[in-house]
């Protein structure tokens, strides 16, 4: 106990800087995955995107972040175990996010298809097996989580076969499809805006001091669709036959219209992602801010400070102003594969499997959802051809990342509690 | 983190299939040319037309190649690879016969007999004709991904496969009717120009034959 009164001020300085780190990480890096399907179907530019991601992975942290964030930071270690050393909660959750954030720059840089939430998971199982003992981990939250991540790709896969058959019969087999698009596109819309809001707000927006009922959700919901299916219908109504271009290619035309859908999806991917991932930033740095404002009280069951998810969204902004430009600037060019029908599917898909894990507090991967919703658009027979060798990587990048995200968290918790305990 | 990029390769196998087929096409369609130079004996028109039909030829090779190097088996794709590889070894076949065509009139004299002058330039316009059509069917392979290989577009492209298989059979009735002429004039000739133009002929006529394999492998890829 004596250790946070000694030092309390020093570990909140240490989660803040941690955790703008790694949140500057996951904006630099993860947000450019998220986003890359709209800027790489040319339906936005870079800047755009980048403005678009500032504004919706901010209130994707800020409205529906909280369920993850509680996961992160009491669900997978149990520290009822160590009430009397709550200072090794303080050091773990510190390692963790170093670790995290440290493997996840040599992974970029190496260009491995890392998450950001098997490192964080890795890193604080990895510090909860050896700071405190295998008992103290929460195995069957782990399995859930483990389990998710081989879920969570299917469910986007599948539901982006779904809506990629669903636009093959309603649209693209008419006789018309341009004047189908047009009639069609605006429902399309109206399921963004539908289901991010029905997610987020059914009973997702406590901490705001919002207790929404089911119908005023579903309400509310349909309000939101209808608003944003109201300027996608505008901005779609504007677009007109291309005679030129579609001599080219039948369909150009119809992809136009379909080019103001994926701004909508756009923000969808943002909001999802800042829901889900800015968590892996802010969790431990929750921690450690409530252990430390409680003097060492972990029992104590505090709410998630909102100074707390506002500091994981500007983390991650600077982290995309700074290199997610970057990166952003590097896939947008290269995937010219995805037009706007197939982009708007794979990320509808993605964007609603991530803010579902979201409100259950699940930490999934929003890049491998990603991967998965784009192989279901393959799959419906929407795509030419798909490396199957990615999902290879990935699945070794998993192997790899949880044992070294664990044996760095490790590392650098003792070397922590040498220096404070000392 | 590229990793959806990745996901991707690095080239567009239909796309190379495509261009593929474009050369191939304009390759063949200097036979014509060609075959009217050789009848009107204008020397200087034959070695040019000659030079462009190597030239696309090589051109066809070295994109053949690149096309087979993208299609390794890990890639998923809508359709199988082998009726790929098929469609682009029978493209890769039109080029090369004319090729051979083009080969065998700058390496030896062949004098035209006059009654096969003018059935000879028909004929090769009638193959060309179909190797242009099948041109187009390969060029909605775009048409055909983006709607998943079903719908409005799968019918075109049935017609046009109908539309080639009777152009075909045209060019087929031709060669048949070059060959009877040349029958007749077997004991005018000498026996080696005999043999030759017996192949030139039947090579004429592959232009046309493999063209419309394109176009019935192409279709049996959109009926699976």
């Amino acid at each position: 106990m004596e250790i946070i009164a000694l030092h309390g001020t020093v570990f909140i300085g240490l989660a803040v800087v941690f955790g703008l780190y790694m949140c500057w990480g996951i904006g630099a890096n993860d947000v450019a995955n998220a986003m890359g399907t709209s800027v790489g179907s040319g339906a936005i530019t870079v800047r755009q995107a980048v403005i678009i991601a500032a504004i919706f992975e901010f209130a994707g942290a800020f409205l529906a972040g909280g369920h993850v964030t509680k996961t992160i930071r009491k669900g997978i270690i149990d520290p009822s175990l160590i009430v009397d050393e709550p200072q090794l909660l303080v050091f773990g959750m510190l390692a963790a996010l170093l670790a995290a954030a440290i493997w996840l720059m040599i992974a970029s840089r190496k260009g491995w298809p890392v998450s950001t939430t098997h490192t964080i998971v890795g890193a604080v199982v990895g510090f909860g097996l050896v700071g405190i003992g295998p008992e103290a981990v929460n195995w069957p939250k782990i399995a859930q989580i483990a389990a998710s991540w081989v879920i969570s790709p299917a469910v986007g896969g599948l539901i982006a076969f779904l809506l990629m058959i669903s636009i093959h019969r309603l649209i693209l087999e008419k006789d018309k499809p341009f004047e189908a698009g047009k009639r069609w596109g605006p429902m399309y819309i109206f399921l963004v805006g539908f289901i991010i809001t029905l997610v987020t707000s059914f009973k997702g927006l406590k901490h705001l001091n919002l207790d929404l009922t089911i119908g005023m959700s579903v309400l509310l919901s349909i309000v939101v669709g209808i608003l944003t299916a109201a300027v996608g219908w505008y901005l779609m109504s504007k677009v007109e036959i291309d005679p030129v271009a579609d001599k080219e290619f039948h369909f150009a035309s119809l992809e136009r219209v379909f080019a103001p859908a994926m701004i909508f999806t756009a923000c969808a991917m943002a909001f999802a992602h800042g829901s889900n991932d800015v968590a892996n930033g802010i969790g431990p740095m929750a921690a450690v801010v409530s252990i430390v404002k409680n003097s060492g009280d972990i029992a104590q069951n505090s709410e998630l400070p909102l100074w707390i998810l506002i500091v994981g969204g500007v983390g991650i902004i600077v982290g995309l102003a700074t290199l997610g430009y970057q990166v952003m600037k590097t896939i947008g060019k290269d995937i010219t594969a995805l037009t706007p029908t197939r982009g708007f599917c794979a990320t509808l898909a993605a964007a609603s499997t991530v803010v579902v894990a979201s409100r259950t507090g699940l930490p999934v991967s929003t890049t491998h959802i990603a991967v998965g919703a784009v192989i279901g658009v393959g799959l419906a027979r929407g795509l030419g051809a798909i490396d199957l060798r990615v999902v290879g990587t990935i699945i070794v990048s998993w192997l790899v990342t949880l044992p070294v995200g664990a044996t760095l968290a490790a590392f650098f918790f003792f070397t922590l509690k040498g220096m404070f305990s000392g | 983190m590229a990793t959806i990029t990745s996901l991707f390769g690095e080239h567009a196998p239909f796309g190379e299939l495509q261009a593929h087929m474009r050369v191939v096409n304009e390759c063949a369609g200097h036979t014509p040319a060609l075959m009217r130079a050789l009848v009107d004996a204008d020397h200087e028109t034959l070695k040019e037309k000659a030079k462009l039909i190597f030239d696309l030829e090589e051109q066809a090779d070295s994109l053949k190649h690149s096309c087979r190097l993208h299609l390794p088996r890990r890639l998923f794709m809508p359709v199988d690879r082998r009726d790929l590889l098929d469609v682009l070894q029978f493209q890769d076949i039109i080029a090369d016969r004319a090729e051979d065509i083009a080969g065998i009139f700058l390496q030896r004299e062949m004098p035209t007999p006059e009654p096969m002058r003018e059935p000879l330039v028909a004929l090769t316009k009638k193959c060309v004709e179909v190797v242009e059509m099948t041109t187009q069917v390969i060029e909605l392979f775009d048409e055909l991904l983006e709607v998943g290989f079903r719908g409005k577009v799968v019918d075109q492209v049935e017609a046009l496969v109908s539309e080639i298989n009777t152009a075909e059979g045209e060019a087929d009735r031709l060669e048949r009717e070059l060959s009877r002429i040349l029958f007749s004039l077997e004991g005018e000739l000498d026996l080696m120009s005999v043999v030759l133009w017996y192949r030139i002929l039947e090579w004429i006529g592959d232009l046309a034959d493999y063209a419309e394999k394109v176009g019935n492998s192409f279709r049996l890829i959109i009926a699976r």
